[in-house]
C-alpha cells in the first residue's frame, strides 16, 4: 500500500520536475502583470501583442514558409533514395544507410557551423549569402535522413515481387512506381514528412548559423528578444509554438506505433528519440 | 516436330557474384505446350523462368522468342506474363483493380476492360468477386486472381513459379486439374516450375528435370518415370532402388553377386552402371522362388499399397505391393527383366 503510494508519488515529481517550466511559461502568458514576480490577473493582452507585431509576423511567416517548402522537398528527395537504398546490394546498403543516418546523430551544432562554412565558402561562386536560401536549404539537408528512416521500414515490407507484377503486366517501371509502389508505402511518406516538418518549425541551432541579418524564424527571434530583455510576449509566442509542435508530434507517435502493429523496425522511433536527448528535449 | 518453338534458350548463363546458377542451358519451348522445370530448391529452375520473364539478364547466352532475339528486353515489353510464388497481388486494388491493370497500363477502353474482367473471373470460378479487397480473399481465390490478372493479358506464354506451393493438398490437388483445364481451353503455352514431382507428372506435356544449374534430362512425363537417364532423375522422379552393378554383356547385368537378364544394350563388357529398379516393380514371391532372398525390416501403410523395406546381402530393397507381410518374414524378391534400368554411372559421384 505504503510502496504503491511511493510509486505514484515519484512518477508525478517526474512529470511535475518535467513539466513545470512549460506549465510556468503557459500560465504567465496570461499574467496581466510585466513583472514576472507576481500574478496580476488574467489577460488575453500579450497574445493580442504578438498578432499586431510585424516582426513577429515576418518570423512566423519565415518559419511556416521554410518548414512547408523544405518538409516537401526533403520528403520527395527522401522518398527516392530511400527507394534507391533499398534497391542495392547487401553492403552497398549498409554503407549508405549508415551514411545518411550519421547527420542524424551528429551534435546540431556541428550540423549548423559546418553549413555555415559551406555558406560562406561557396558564395564566392554562387553569390547568394547567408539568408532565407541558405536555411531553406539546410532545413532540407537535415531533414532528409529522418525521411528515408520513416519510408525505409515500409520498403522492406513490401512484396519484393510487387514492382516485377507491374512491369510483367506491361507497366513501365515510372507507371509501375505511381500506381503500386509509392501507394504501398504512402503511410510511410506522410510519416516522414511531418516529421521533417515538425523538425523544420522546431529547429534552432542550425537555424541561427545558416541565417543572415534580417531573416529569423520564431526560434530565433524569441532568442533575440529574450537577449534584449524578457517581454511577456515571449510567453505567449512559446505557448503557441509548444501547442503546435506538441499537437504535431502527438500526430507523428500516434502514426509511428499505428505502424509498429505491422512493423517491428523502431529505427525511426529511437533516432528521434537520439535526437531528443542530444537537444536536451524530451519527445 | 518441325515447328519453330515459341521459346528457345541458347547456352544461358546466369552467375550471381561468382555462384553458378545456370550452366549453359539449351532448352526450346514449343506452342502450346505444357512444360515444367522440375528440381530441388537451388537448381536453377526459378532463375531459368526469371530469365525468360525478363526480370533477370542471362550472364551468357541468349533467349529467343518465336525467332527474335529478346534477350536484353524489359518485362514489360514481353508478350509473357507471370503468376509469382507469393502472387504478389497488388494490395491497394480491388480484385478488378488487379484484374484490370494489364489493361488498364494498355489504356483499354473502360466497358471493354469490365467485359473481360466479368469473363476472366468466370474463368477462375470467383463470379462476382470484383469489389473485394485482397485481403479478404482465401489463399486458394488470391491464387486465382493472380492467374486471372496474367491471363487477361492474352500472353503468349505464361510462367508459373511454384503457384501451388502455398496451398494445402486437397486445394493444390484441384488447382492442378483446374490449371490444366485453362492451359487446354486457351491453347496457351504453360512453363511451370515446381520441386512437386507429382504435380509435374499429372500436368506436364513436357519435363525437364535440373539439378546444380544443369539439365539432367527433358522428356515427357513418360519417359522421365520409365526411362530415367540417370541415378538422380530416378530418385528425384519417384522412389527408386538404385544399386551399383556391372554390365556383364548385352542385356545381363551383375548385381547383389547375381547375373540378371535386362533389356539393355550397348554398355561395354564390363562397364560400372548404375541399376535402377521401382519400388512397384519388386516383386515379393516365396523364398525359394526369388532371385533374392531377404527379410523384412520394416513395412509402412501408405493408404494405396503398403511400403516394406526389405534387407538382402548387400542391399535394402523397398518394395511396394498391395500384399502386407510381416517384419521379420524370410521373404524372396523377383525382379522382371523390363523392369531393370540400365544407367551410366555419374562421373562426379
Amino acid at each position: 500500500m505504503v510502496t504503491r503510494i511511493f510509486k505514484k508519488l515519484y512518477l508525478y515529481l517526474v512529470f511535475l520536475f518535467l513539466y513545470a517550466p512549460i506549465i510556468v511559461l503557459v500560465i504567465y502568458s496570461f499574467n496581466d502583470s510585466k513583472s514576472r514576480g507576481h500574478w496580476g490577473g488574467f489577460t488575453l493582452k500579450w497574445y493580442a501583442a504578438l498578432f499586431q507585431d510585424r516582426e513577429i509576423a515576418q518570423a512566423v511567416y519565415h518559419t511556416v514558409l521554410i518548414a512547408i517548402i523544405s518538409s516537401v522537398v526533403a520528403t520527395v528527395i527522401g522518398t527516392a533514395a530511400a527507394i534507391g537504398i533499398q534497391n542495392m546490394k547487401k553492403i552497398k546498403r549498409t554503407i549508405i544507410l549508415n551514411l545518411s543516418y550519421l547527420p542524424v546523430l551528429n551534435p546540431d551544432i556541428v550540423t549548423g557551423v559546418s553549413l555555415m562554412i559551406l555558406f560562406i565558402f561557396m558564395k564566392t561562386f554562387t553569390g547568394v549569402g547567408l539568408g532565407f536560401t541558405t536555411m531553406l536549404l539546410s532545413h532540407i539537408t537535415f531533414n532528409i535522413p529522418y525521411v528515408i528512416l520513416s519510408v525505409l521500414p515500409k520498403l522492406k515490407q513490401l512484396d519484393r515481387n510487387l514492382y516485377e507484377a507491374a512491369l510483367d503486366l506491361g507497366a513501365k517501371p515510372g507507371y509501375a512506381l505511381r500506381k503500386v509502389i509509392i501507394p504501398e508505402i504512402m503511410p510511410g511518406i506522410v510519416t516522414g514528412f511531418l516529421l521533417a516538418f515538425t523538425l523544420s518549425i522546431d529547429d534552432f541551432v542550425i537555424s541561427f548559423f545558416t541565417t543572415g541579418s534580417g531573416v529569423s524564424n520564431l526560434s530565433i527571434y524569441i532568442y533575440s528578444m529574450a537577449r534584449r530583455g524578457i517581454n511577456p510576449k515571449i510567453n505567449a509566442l512559446s505557448t503557441i509554438m509548444f501547442v503546435l509542435v506538441l499537437i504535431l508530434l502527438i500526430i507523428v507517435n500516434l502514426r509511428l506505433s499505428k505502424d509498429k502493429e505491422n512493423t517491428k523496425d523502431l529505427k525511426v522511433n529511437s533516432s528521434l528519440r537520439r535526437r531528443g536527448e542530444l537537444n536536451g528535449k524530451s519527445y | 516436330m518441325q515447328q519453330e518453338p515459341i521459346i528457345r534458350l541458347v547456352n544461358v548463363s546466369k552467375d550471381y557474384n561468382g555462384t553458378e546458377a545456370l550452366k549453359s542451358i539449351n532448352l526450346y519451348i514449343r506452342k502450346n505446350e505444357f512444360l515444367t522445370l522440375l528440381g530441388p530448391s537451388g537448381c536453377g529452375k526459378t532463375t531459368t523462368l526469371r530469365i525468360i520473364g525478363g526480370f533477370e539478364q542471362p550472364t551468357e547466352g541468349e533467349v529467343y522468342f518465336e525467332g527474335k532475339n529478346i534477350t536484353n528486353l524489359p518485362p514489360y515489353k514481353r508478350n509473357i506474363n507471370t503468376v509469382f510464388q507469393k502472387y504478389a497481388l497488388f494490395p491497394n486494388m480491388d480484385v478488378e483493380g488487379n484484374i484490370a491493370f494489364g489493361l488498364l497500363v494498355k489504356k483499354v477502353d473502360k466497358k471493354i476492360i469490365k467485359r473481360k474482367v466479368a469473363e476472366m473471373l468466370e474463368l477462375v470460378n470467383l463470379k462476382g468477386f470484383e469489389k473485394r479487397s485482397i485481403d479478404s480473399l482465401s489463399g486458394g481465390q488470391q491464387q486465382r486472381v493472380a492467374i486471372a490478372r496474367a491471363l487477361i493479358n492474352e500472353p503468349e506464354v505464361l510462367l508459373l513459379d511454384e503457384p501451388l506451393g502455398a496451398l494445402d493438398l486437397k486445394l493444390r490437388k484441384d488447382m492442378q486439374v483446374e490449371l490444366k483445364k485453362i492451359q487446354q481451353y486457351l491453347g496457351i503455352t504453360f512453363v511451370y516450375v515446381t520441386h512437386d514431382q507429382e504435380e509435374a507428372l499429372s500436368m506436364s506435356d513436357t519435363i525437364v528435370v535440373m539439378k546444380d544449374g544443369e539439365i539432367q534430362q527433358i522428356g515427357t512425363p513418360e519417359m522421365i518415370y520409365n526411362e530415367p537417364k540417370n541415378a538422380f532423375v530416378a530418385d528425384f522422379i519417384g522412389e527408386s532402388n538404385i544399386i551399383p552393378g556391372r554390365m556383364v554383356r548385352d542385356r545381363v547385368v551383375n548385381f547383389s553377386d547375381r547375373d540378371f537378364e535386362c533389356v539393355d544394350t550397348g554398355f561395354a563388357e564390363n562397364e560400372m552402371v548404375d541399376v535402377v529398379v521401382r519400388p512397384e516393380d519388386v516383386k515379393i514371391v516365396k523364398r525359394e522362388e526369388g532371385m533374392l532372398e531377404g527379410e523384412v525390416e520394416s513395412v509402412t501403410f501408405k493408404g494405396v499399397h503398403y511400403e516394406m523395406m526389405v534387407r538382402t546381402k548387400g542391399y535394402r530393397w523397398m518394395v511396394q505391393s498391395t500384399l502386407m507381410e510381416p517384419v521379420g518374414a524370410k521373404v524372396g524378391l523377383k525382379i522382371l527383366p523390363h523392369d531393370i534400368h540400365i544407367m551410366k554411372r555419374a562421373v562426379s559421384e
